[in-house]
């Protein structure tokens, strides 16, 4: 199995994927400059043997980055808007983006990952949007490459706001680029105050945090300000709104968040 | 983090590297790993064994140097080096950094035969 590129045990649901691309003569183009037997080029290193040095200097995900690179200028060109959420498992992401699109007016794309089932697109549909399941099978994450097929489902017309549901997981889906404008973190306040410190990277990557399920605060005994300052502490700059799915607080404001940043993003494109 | 994944992308990198016909074997290949990169370095040399296997670095040493963790200061506004994620500032001890380097995962370069 191969989880960096997509090929093997990850599959899109509803497409066959029957490996017509290999790895040796791939479509895509690779990312990073790969320098050949300059071992003379001014590198010394004690110990080691100078002319059989092979510099390579490339990235270890370069292959992923390159495809998703590839996406968010396929994204751009489309006039789409695009957020990678991310969280836990059970933290109400897809509730939340049930309740998130039938509030917004534009025209929305889903991709949902998960390691099985395709319950999560069904429950997109539902609310009539195109959803797209991408199951991993045995990756803990998405990939550039997964969602670029994934992509390939969707008529993306001008003003697409594109979410990007990634596997319920706080430690992988932080490394992996998939081409998204925007990495949203979803929390929820039963998940304790200490998550942010617990998983930094994650909130570290993401520009702005939901604080999902507050209608439990009451119930849950917990500090909401203090989830705030945590996630302060591993991220100055990250936004915090309080929503819940369940009783609508909150999801004008980050209705609105969506808004003025695929606002932002069209006219800081159309300056270029 | 998932180290499997990342020992197959540099086994793609090194197998690519290591083409040319007049290369036998790969026998050390060095990493730059960031303090903050989320590489759990026992995870990624184990997976490092099985991963490699059948290829012409099967068997190679694999080293990992770390590159420091930096971050920027929100209180003193100085960007400083510290070695954990959650390290208070070591200049002005305020509690809000945030990091900008650290995250690197590099394939640096590989002795060959």
């Amino acid at each position: 199995m191969c989880t960096v590129c997509g090929c093997g045990d990850g599959k899109v649901e509803g497409h066959d994927h029957h490996h017509h691309h290999h790895h040796g003569d791939h479509h895509h183009h690779h990312g990073g400059d790969m320098h050949y037997g300059q071992g003379a080029a001014g590198v010394s290193v004690p110990g080691m043997s100078q002319d059989r040095l092979i510099e390579i200097e490339t990235g270890i995900l370069s292959q992923n980055d390159a495809y998703a690179a590839a996406n968010r200028k396929r994204l751009a060109d489309a006039g789409c808007y695009t957020v990678n959420l991310v969280s836990s498992p059970g933290s109400g992401k897809t509730t939340l983006l049930c309740a998130t699109i039938r509030s917004m007016d534009g025209p929305v794309a889903v991709i949902e990952g998960d390691q099985q089932t395709t319950n999560d697109a069904d429950r997109i549909r539902e609310t009539g949007a195109p959803a797209v399941q991408v199951n991993t099978g045995k990756g803990c994450h998405l990939d550039g490459h997964m969602v670029g097929h994934a992509l390939d489902h969707f008529a993306l017309e001008d003003g697409t706001t594109v979410f990007i549901e990634n596997v319920g997981n706080l430690v992988c889906p932080a490394a992996f680029d998939l081409g998204e404008d925007a990495k949203v973190a979803i929390l929820s306040v039963t998940e304790g105050e200490d998550k942010p410190l617990k998983y930094p990277d994650m909130f570290t990557a993401s520009r702005l945090a939901l604080l999902n399920k507050v209608d439990l605060a009451p119930y849950c005994d917990v500090d909401l300000d203090l989830y705030e300052a945590n996630l302060k502490r591993v991220n100055p700059l990250i936004e915090v709104i309080r929503i819940s799915a369940k009783t609508g607080e909150g999801l004008n404001r980050w209705i609105a968040w969506l808004n003025a940043e695929a606002r932002a993003k069209s006219i800081k494109q159309a300056a270029e | 983090m998932h180290e499997m994944s990342l020992c197959e992308g540099i086994r793609r990198i090194v197998d690519q590297a290591a083409a040319a016909p007049d290369i036998n074997r790969v026998y050390k290949v060095r990493l730059e790993i960031g303090r903050f990169a989320g590489v759990e370095k026992e995870a990624l040399s184990f997976a490092w064994q099985v991963v490699m296997r059948g290829s012409k670095a099967e068997g190679a040493d694999l080293e990992m140097i770390d590159l420091p963790g930096k971050a920027t200061c929100f209180d003193c506004v100085k960007t400083v080096e510290i070695s954990d994620r959650l390290d208070p500032c070591p200049d002005c001890g305020g509690g809000r950094l945030l990091p900008e380097g650290g995250d690197e995962m590099r394939i640096k370069d590989m002795e060959v035969q």
